[in-house]
């Protein structure tokens, strides 16, 4: 269990002040702030290498805000370029079990087991500059899991990945938890990564965290301007894939099927752009495999454009123009169409 | 990368660069080249067993060496605080260490027997401990110590500057200590620049004149009465052989120089391939 107390860290500019947090063993535990927000300086300060100015930090039941890294029990891992690049994977691997004294007849069963649980065996022999961004990400994880820290923290460790690796890799993020048990601290400005992962969120924002709760709670009530604009430029619901042939997929979202293009089964996260969803007063003939009616139940103005809340139930923010809004005389309560495509709808 | 072929459209910006660019060219090489063609093969072996020429040759390489080692051991700790902290007044020390390259270098041998010379501090204190200074090799190591130095902190501190710190925080958090994590992270991705600084330590104080003719003008080595090679070549130019005297030894420092340069030049080359 990782207790913070008041924590206070000077970060220069800005200060890191009020932090408040009590993680459970075996949570996986977001940080979701902006850029900028102080989240690697809170992971460092967490980890001791980061000077703390005032408050405490606990790590199970015992007080270690003064003491040094080496001494607390923290794995920590980085967004990228984060091997040692004149050591070979088998010796980054093993850097920390050596640091620690561990008897040598124990170092390399503990590596090749570590090594076999991330899948990484056939990279042992291996040279960090070789490896690809997933492969390297998977060894920093092996390196910092081989010494069994109390917990593990892990700096935006999806961030520097391309789109599909990163996808992969976040599945086998909650896979390694799973299997594992240990605790994560996981710091991301990613809000998707957040929700599929995410026991529960502390949003950081301006140096406070502003808010603690499941993914979904922060998304319902958003007490944040950055996660209220994130939950307007997103529609994110849970559901349950089921399989459509052809590689389509139906997911149940409470009641209602949406279809989609994913591999994945079982329980998802499905995130829609407002501005992929067409409106229209009668039903669409076209393409689009989704259309759905519903009621419209607010209009919030932002200029320019307008974003239409539609209940079918659930609900669904649209983005429309002014114009749009006019031609089709939209007002609470009419009944809507809305009409999106299965290629729209965002599987994670 | 690509590069701009440069033969392949000569504007006239290009052409007006290629001729300014030869002529610095040939001003750098030809006279190293010539002192070194100037004299065959035969002369330079006959000057090379002449007892004053390998012995001054060999006390400067040996000081020198001295000089880098005592330069590793003091001044690639203080490299490597300058790459990692930040603190009042680190621009003016940066400043501060590379003074001595901009010095007359007699006014450094001045400077430094205002310090070392038997009649002041450092001098009384060395003295005491059984170490001349004035005119003994230990003089000629710390005139060359001076005026070098400067190159090894430099290399050594980009080259900390070039190590990710949070190799090292990692290093930290996986149990290594602030020593482990020195010795088996950082020294070791350093290493490259510390060692061309090393060289280049080692070649400029190799090849020193004014302030170890000040210290040093006439140290005793090997019970001859030689001096450093640069001084050497001094005293045969102002002997009445005059230029024709100074010529051969003057080959092989050229010589010397140029073997240390392309040693030098390898290592960065493959520390870049690397």
């Amino acid at each position: 269990m990782i207790a913070i107390k008041d924590l206070k860290v000077d970060l220069g500019d800005f200060l890191l002040r009020d932090i408040n947090l009590d993680i459970e063993q075996g949570e996986y535990f977001i940080v979701l702030g902006p850029t900028g927000a102080g989240k690697t300086v809170l992971l460092e300060a967490i980890a001791g290498l980061y000077p703390v100015v005032e408050g405490e930090i606990w790590t199970d039941g015992r007080e270690v805000t003064g003491l040094n890294p080496e001494k607390r029990g923290v794995g920590i891992v980085y967004q990228d370029q984060i091997l040692f690049p004149h050591l070979s994977v088998k010796e980054n691997i093993s850097f920390g079990l050596k640091a620690m004294k561990c008897p040598t007849r124990d170092i390399k069963p503990r590596v090749d087991s570590m090594a076999e649980v991330l899948g990484i065996t056939h990279l042992l022999g291996r040279s960090p500059p070789t490896l690809s961004g997933g492969e390297s990400q998977k060894v920093a994880l092996a390196r910092a899991l081989v010494t069994e820290p109390a917990v593990l923290l892990l700096d935006e460790p999806l961030s520097a990945l391309d789109p599909e690796t990163k996808e992969r890799m976040q599945r086998e993020l909650a896979e390694i938890h799973r299997r594992l048990k240990v605790t994560i601290i996981h710091v991301t400005h990613d809000f998707e990564e957040a929700v599929a992962l995410g026991h529960r969120v502390a949003v950081l924002n301006d140096g406070r965290i502003v808010q603690v709760g499941t993914p979904e709670d922060i998304l319902r009530q958003p007490n944040s301007e950055f996660i209220a604009r994130f939950a307007l430029s997103r529609n994110i619901f849970a559901g349950e894939v089921s399989d459509a042939g052809n590689g389509d997929a139906f997911i149940d979202i409470g009641g209602i099927k949406l279809m989609g293009i994913t591999e994945l089964r079982g329980r998802v996260h499905l995130s829609l752009r407002p501005e992929d969803i067409l409106i229209s007063r009668e039903p669409l003939q076209s393409t689009a495999r989704n259309s759905l009616e519903g009621t419209v139940t607010n209009i919030a103005d932002r200029g320019a454009v307008m974003y239409v809340t539609v209940s079918v139930p659930p609900d669904f923010i649209c983005l429309i123009t002014r114009q749009a809004l006019k031609e089709l005389d939209l007002r609470k309560g009419v009944k809507v169409w809305t009409t999106f495509k299965a290629s729209a709808v965002h599987i994670f | 990368m690509t590069r701009t072929r440069l033969w392949r459209k000569p504007d006239a910006l290009s052409l007006v660069f290629i001729v300014l660019g030869t002529l610095i060219l040939l001003f750098i090489l030809v006279p190293p080249l010539k002192t070194i063609f100037s004299s065959s093969a035969g002369t330079l072996w006959n000057t090379l067993l002449d007892e004053k020429v390998y012995s001054s040759i060999l006390l400067t390489i040996y000081a020198a060496l001295i000089a880098t080692l005592i330069g590793l051991l003091l001044g690639v700790p203080l490299a490597y605080i300058l790459a990692r902290h930040e603190f009042w007044g680190k621009r003016f020390l940066e400043g501060l260490i590379d003074v001595p390259i901009v010095m007359p270098h007699s006014a450094v041998g001045i400077a430094l027997l205002f310090v070392f010379g038997s009649n002041f501090l450092m001098g009384k204190f060395l003295n005491n401990i059984g170490i001349g200074f004035v005119d003994e090799v230990s003089a000629v190591v710390i005139a060359m110590m001076f005026v070098s130095v400067p190159f090894l902190i430099d290399s050594a501190r980009e080259g900390f500057q070039a190590v990710d710190v949070r190799l090292e925080k990692v290093a930290r958090t996986l149990g290594a200590s602030p020593w482990r994590s020195f010795f088996r992270i950082s020294l070791p991705l350093a290493w490259r620049s510390i060692l061309s600084g090393s060289v280049l330590m080692w070649a400029r104080g190799f090849s020193e004149f004014g302030a170890v003719y000040i210290v040093a003008g006439h140290v005793p080595f090997f019970g001859y009465r030689p001096v450093t090679a640069p001084i050497l070549v001094t005293e045969l130019f102002e002997s009445p052989g005059g230029l024709g005297a100074a010529q051969p030894l003057t080959a092989l420092l050229i010589l010397i120089c140029l073997v240390v340069f392309i040693a030098l030049r390898t290592v960065a080359y493959k520390g870049k391939k690397a």
